[in-house]
């Protein structure tokens, strides 16, 4: 997929505080960051992919796996926790067979923690995808993904 | 000028045509907690059953006003007629609420919560005389679910950008003397007075300064930030026009987490027609003025919210907080004078400026003038974004505003992970900068999160503590290892492991990272520990000494039992269990294995919800095998 990257890259000039910016467009993109795009922003930037990787591995928003079809956001904000959200993240990680932050065998969904969505009166919060689903009960977790394959 | 003078009085023409409404208007709360609640579900519900009814209304997208526990709120207004809202609207009652209101012009007085009319209107309460509203003072979220958020000419109507113009007859001295007669302080929650930094940053030497406007709102618990954004976009945005006049900056930068899709949308909408109406850019309004704003979307660091590390960041570095001085007034953003200035400290501006420094102090008290919001969540019963002026008492918000909670108050936690967490000794302090510091807590953003039995207090100092652990930068050593060491030793309090001795370390740690860490994030991420090691020590105590938490919450200490007496038998818990932990046949007792047993509260749940028992699974202290 070079020229996806290629694609995005010429969008930005060549000015370092646009690493971020291109880091965002490349994952909006893979889906990750993939070490060979990692390769061609340090061409194009002319900076070394070790201080790539520094600057990417800091922002909690970056991932070098490849995601599932589906991504699982826990929301482990104050609210959440409060309310149950751990229990609720402990519950998927059962439910699925993965750990916080790895992707299921089958690519079905990837497991994350996130600190905060922003609707603690709601807590807690569960964000399949685009959709954030409100006072997650932990007994109909198995019934909520089974909308999603 | 004038140019925009014709749009304003359109805008107002428009405005009351609009009020007037000669066609019903259904207004939905759409922000992020609308739609979490459902609220894009309702918006596609409503427009369908017009089109089957064969009717005509205007179907408008609003913002959050507030009260997110009534969510998803739907609003009516016929001709001639107060708008009315509904809450907890669900796709079964919109259809007989439409029905009855739009239908057949009779409002369903059963579901609906309040009205906006002036004059009582068929026995439903004016809904800013509800009890969680009335004790408000509504400033900054003067506009909130009241105009359409993607519209600036709702926002010119309502007296938008009049803030700006006033400023800009003036000097920009003289807009810095307005704000400091105002009293204005950094609502991002260090409270340092907003005059002062723009003062030293205006006399700055340099051709290019910037204005950054905080949006990274990163404390878990808190979203006042983004409900303002995407309520009323235009609010915010008048404010950074104020203040890069003020300061003399050509450039403003809103640094705003990308978890927060559609605030972003809000934003870059807003600004769009800022330029279409001459006020972005080159010679706003025909003035010396020229100002361009841009939108920065943050990686998820809540470091970032730290200035330094925030400009890092930016840079497009590791956003590592560096040591002050300098300042970043003086050198901040690729070395030019930079302001730093939190959401609603902006978002207060135009309000000030188009009334006058006076009138903003009416509000407050000495040295805390003006009103301050928050975002209320945990265990009150009436959950969401209020404003209130500061000097208010945590008992009015909890208990007048927050209609109290259900279980008996434990705790309330200000200022997210930074702050403290006051017990109910506390419930007359006074919500201001000073008392709050006092109190060993501070005022930090606005997250107000509400505690009840139900709540471990030691479970809690961990999670905040492991959140500011994960979170430190690793730059300076008190807060790297200091605060992981913290974390260990709550773990081991937390599993029934500690010693007192944990309790001397514990302080003397915290102590420690206050004094020596290099920014705002370690120098208070002890403070949840702190707080409740004062107000609280009993429980870590029995913790300790009893391996027990009484609000049976560290997973270490309690255990899940049938209450063999009670249980049915009816599988219902055995169904959702998932490790097979629970086993029994049919019309027989159940049995929990200890062995497998996750304590995912699942059968817990299952039990008092959809089995026919109720209350045959309790969970409860590990009973000591002697």
């Amino acid at each position: 997929m070079p020229e996806t990257v290629d694609a995005i890259l010429v969008k930005h000039s060549r000015r370092p505080e646009n690493l971020i910016p291109i880091l965002q467009d490349v994952q909006k993109e893979l889906g990750y960051i993939s070490p060979e795009s990692v390769k061609d922003i340090s061409r194009y930037l002319r900076i070394s992919e070790n201080q790539i990787f520094g600057v990417s591995s800091f922002y909690a928003q970056f991932r070098f796996t490849r995601p599932g079809r589906h991504s699982l956001r826990v929301c482990l904000g104050t609210a959440c926790h409060v309310r149950g959200g751990a229990t609720v993240l402990d519950t998927l990680e059962n439910v699925l067979g993965v750990k916080c932050g790895d992707t299921t065998p089958d690519a079905r969904f990837d497991l994350e923690r996130v600190a905060c969505l922003g609707c603690c009166a709601l807590s807690p919060v569960v964000q399949i995808d685009k959709r954030i689903y409100s006072r997650v009960a932990v007994n109909k977790l198995s019934e909520l993904l089974k909308f999603y394959e | 000028m004038n140019n925009l003078t014709k749009r304003i009085e359109s805008a107002k023409q428009k405005w009351e045509v609009f009020q007037k409404n000669e066609e019903p208007i259904i207004y939905i709360g759409a922000a992020s907690c609308g739609r979490a609640a459902g609220a894009v579900q309702l918006l596609a519900q409503t427009n369908r059953w017009l089109k089957e009814n064969e009717l005509t209304a205007k179907v408008v997208q609003v913002g959050c006003i507030g009260p997110c526990y009534l969510e998803p709120l739907v609003d009516v207004q016929m001709p001639g007629q107060p708008r009315v809202s509904y809450n907890n609207v669900t796709t079964k009652t919109l259809p007989v609420i439409l029905g009855s209101h739009v239908g057949e012009s009779v409002p369903y007085t059963k579901g609906a919560i309040g009205h906006f009319g002036k004059e009582p209107f068929n026995g439903i309460p004016r809904f800013f005389e509800l009890p969680m509203l009335k004790p408000q003072v509504r400033i900054v979220l003067r506009n909130c679910g009241l105009i359409d958020p993607e519209q600036i000419d709702q926002y010119l109507a309502v007296d938008g950008y009049q803030g700006f113009m006033n400023a800009l007859q003036t000097s920009p001295d003289d807009v810095i003397g307005v704000v400091r007669r105002a009293g204005l302080r950094g609502r991002g929650g260090a409270g340092f007075p907003t005059y002062k930094k723009w003062t030293v940053c205006r006399n700055a030497p340099g051709n290019q300064k910037y204005l950054i406007c905080n949006a990274d709102e990163g404390d878990p618990g808190a979203f006042m930030n983004r409900s303002l954004i995407e309520s009323d976009p235009h609010a915010l945005l008048e404010g950074m026009l104020i203040a890069g006049y003020a300061i003399g900056a050509s450039h403003g930068i809103v640094y705003i987490r990308a978890e927060y899709p559609l605030a972003i949308e809000r934003l870059n909408e807003a600004m769009q027609q800022m330029k279409d109406y001459g006020l972005l850019g080159e010679h706003i309004l025909d003035s010396a003025f020229s100002f361009d704003i841009k939108v920065k979307e943050g990686a998820g660091a809540f470091v970032c919210g730290e200035e330094t590390a925030l400009i890092g960041s930016i840079e497009g570095k590791r956003g590592m907080p560096k040591s002050r001085p300098p300042f970043p007034a003086i050198s901040g953003l690729f070395g030019c004078p930079t302001i730093i200035n939190n959401v609603e400290t902006l978002g207060t501006l135009p309000n000030i400026l188009r009334n006058g420094p006076d009138w903003y102090n009416r509000f407050g008290k000495e040295g805390n003038r003006g009103t301050k919001t928050f975002s209320l969540v945990g265990k009150v019963r009436r959950q969401g974004l209020i404003e209130v002026q500061l000097g208010t008492s945590l008992r009015e918000i909890i208990y007048d505003i927050g209609g109290g909670l259900q279980k008996p108050f434990k705790a309330i936690q200000t200022g997210g992970p930074s702050g403290g967490c006051l017990s109910e000794e506390f419930l007359d302090l006074t919500v201001d900068y000073e008392s709050l510091t006092a109190a060993g807590s501070i005022m930090g953003s606005g997250g107000l999160i509400v505690m009840d039995e139900d709540t471990c207090v030691v479970d809690l100092a961990k999670y905040f503590l492991d959140f500011t652990q994960k979170e430190s930068c690793g730059k300076c050593t008190p807060c790297r290892v200091g605060t992981r060491h913290m974390v260990e030793i709550l773990t081991k309090i937390t599993h029934g492991e500690g010693s007192a001795e944990d309790l001397l370390a514990l302080r003397t740690l915290g102590d420690t990272i206050k004094k020596g860490a290099l920014c705002g994030l370690g120098q208070t991420a002890p403070n949840p520990v702190l707080t409740t090691l004062r107000y609280f020590r009993n429980e870590y105590l029995e913790h300790i000494k009893e391996q027990r938490c009484r609000a049976v919450v560290c997973k270490d200490l309690i255990e899940y039992r049938v209450i063999k007496e009670k249980c049915t038998g009816c599988q219902s818990c055995v169904k959702v269990c998932p490790t097979g932990a629970i086993t029994g046949p049919r019309s027989e007792p159940h049995n929990v294995d200890k062995t497998k047993c996750i304590k995912c509260r699942s059968c817990y749940v299952t039990c008092r919800f959809e089995a026919i028992a109720g209350d045959a699974i309790v969970i409860g202290s590990v009973e000591k095998r002697s």
